[in-house]
């Protein structure tokens, strides 16, 4: 069930100078996000994923387009059905945001404040909560006597005071070392999977998305470049910007310097190949080459695992008679497709 | 020596008048700072309630009034304590006049203060569904709250000051006692009293002000 719509949204904000033209921040873009998933939306800075994300809650409303939020358009609604709104969507932030001026407890009860909550639900609520992110034994304590991983559970469990369906993580994680990373995550997938939770992440990391996402934005410029699942957009990314951010976290096809540096180590024949689940017999490449009587060598590349979903790249060095190792690929061309030298960027 | 001890009781009555202006002008000049510092603080661009215009005329406001040395404000502001019934000298004159001397340099301060409070924070509690009034008048000055209070310390420390010049109209307070009774009578063993009183005075409210912001900030 859709619960996120975006129909061709554009923002443009006024440019800093009087006579510059607005700059645009999100350029016609149509997404939708069903109930349940845990969608990233990833880009460099400046590729309007954070407008993207505030459009969601209403902080941020847009020049043209609607966005709806379970069938309803939050792009007509009054300042204050817009705060209603809110206690419906949680967010956390990279710099974690959190009341300096308040405990760990009562960073927490803030949203149940602001919602009118009795005194007595609120405390059991915030002992609830904290429970759930382990930070029990916190809940006096001040934020700035906590690390950055506290402080973000903290932000969790504040953006998850009003049970909200859906959460908004705004580079929740890039502020953290990678071990906080992970214990994040892991908390970001608890709550996803536990309380049925709905999690938008913007980043910047493919890390991120990898860890928790089932399915991948990639924007540039204001624009969606491309949209997928996870395991399609890792193992089969499209676009230029998507390959980038992929070759950040997958040892793919050996191009450019990566190339240059195995050509000099390899002077002999340099393949690559593709598998990707059933698709590729890995077993029947391999006997290929040992049949005929074609050394090879992995230099490159991994086999990844994305959610029980297997792909990846290996390059191969191959010693032997030029003619047999000719026929070798030839012969299992049949099971696999190989990248040669000549097609190398 | 002599001459000061028989001064006695008229040191106490300056330090008594002095802490009476200080006091009552902080109250008036530190409410209506407050508000117009709040004002300055939500109607800046890209604040809780941006407006141009409303901000541009309290802007030129405050940086009219605040840089007039408060000499010359004093005996300027003598013709609109008269309008508003209030004397044109004397005590009552002295709050009116140290009041409205130092709400323009409260505003700002109290501006360059909330300012401190980080955007997002300000967003987090806008996604927690807050309202913007609620934002400005119950957040962001609970967490800029030490660092207002050093501002304000700061401010009473000038107060005292201007008060001591009020004495030069006739306001009463540590200013005239030391200008009449040392200055005027060639004794500067009772300039030096009141010095000295107004030192104790300052010491003990910035002592204070840190205390206070030391146990706001929790540190």
């Amino acid at each position: 069930m859709t619960l996120i719509r975006l129909s061709d949204v554009t923002k443009s904000f006024p440019a800093a100078a009087r006579s510059a033209p607005p700059v645009v921040a999100v350029d016609g873009v149509s997404l939708s996000i069903a109930s349940g998933e845990v969608c990233g939306i990833i880009g460099y800075s400046g590729a309007g994923k954070s407008t993207v994300l505030r459009l969601l809650n209403g902080l941020e409303s847009p020049t043209t387009g609607s966005v709806e939020i379970d069938g309803r358009d939050i792009t007509r609604l009054s300042e204050r059905e817009l705060r209603t709104l809110r206690g419906d969507i949680g967010m956390i932030f990279q710099q974690f945001n959190l009341f300096d001026s308040r405990t760990v407890a009562g960073n927490v009860a803030y949203p149940l404040e602001i919602a009118g909550r009795g005194k007595a639900e609120i405390r059991e609520r915030v002992a609830e909560l904290l429970r759930f992110v382990g930070l029990s034994d916190k809940a006096k304590n001040y934020p700035e006597q906590l690390s950055g991983g506290q402080k973000q559970r903290v932000g969790i469990a504040r953006a998850l005071a009003t049970e909200p369906r859906i959460l908004l993580a705004d580079e929740a994680t890039s502020a953290l070392d990678p071990d906080t990373t992970q214990e994040v995550l892991a908390l970001l997938k608890r709550v996803n999977r536990e309380l049925g939770i709905t999690i938008v992440v913007i980043t910047h990391e493919m890390e991120v998305v990898r860890e928790i996402a089932d399915r991948v934005i990639v924007m540039e410029h204001g624009r969606i470049v491309e949209d997928g699942s996870v395991f399609d957009i890792l193992s089969r990314p499209q676009s230029k910007a998507t390959r980038r951010f992929v070759a950040s976290i997958i040892e793919d096809v050996p191009t450019g310097d990566k190339w240059r540096a195995l050509r000099e180590r390899h002077p002999g024949r340099i393949v690559t190949f593709t598998i990707r689940e059933g698709t590729v017999a890995q077993a029947e490449v391999f006997s290929a080459f040992a049949r005929h009587g074609v050394r090879f060598e992995l230099i490159h590349g991994g086999i990844n695992d994305i959610r029980g979903r297997i792909f990846g790249h290996l390059t191969l060095a191959l010693t032997g008679e030029p003619d047999a190792i000719q026929r070798a690929i030839d012969a299992a061309s049949e099971f696999a497709s190989f990248v040669e030298e000549a097609s190398r960027g | 020596m002599d001459r000061l001890n028989d001064l006695l009781p008229e040191l106490l009555q300056a330090t008594i008048d002095t802490l009476y202006i200080t006091t009552f002008a902080l109250i008036c000049g530190g409410i209506i700072g407050l508000v117009l510092g709040l004002a300055l603080y939500a109607t800046r661009e890209g604040s809780l309630f941006p407006n141009k215009a409303v901000f541009g005329v309290l802007n030129v406001i405050v940086n009219t009034f605040r840089p007039i040395p408060f000499i010359i404000l004093l005996t300027a502001v003598q013709p609109l304590a008269r309008a508003v019934g209030l004397p044109g000298i004397g005590i009552e004159f002295a709050v009116f006049a140290v009041s409205i001397a130092s709400l323009f340099a409260i505003s700002r301060i109290v501006e360059q203060n909330l300012l401190t409070v980080r955007p997002g924070v300000i967003e987090a509690a806008r996604a927690a569904g807050a309202s913007r009034s609620r934002i400005l008048f119950r957040l962001v000055p609970r967490e800029a709250l030490g660092p207002l209070v050093l501002g304000y310390t700061f401010i009473v420390v000038a107060l005292v000051d201007m008060t001591a010049m009020a004495g030069a109209i006739g306001a009463g307070g540590l200013g005239q006692f030391a200008i009449v009774y040392g200055f005027r009578q060639f004794n500067p063993w009772v300039t030096w009293a009141a010095v000295l009183v107004i030192i104790v005075i300052v010491q003990a409210v910035q002592f204070f002000g840190n205390w206070l912001a030391r146990r706001i900030l929790r540190r």
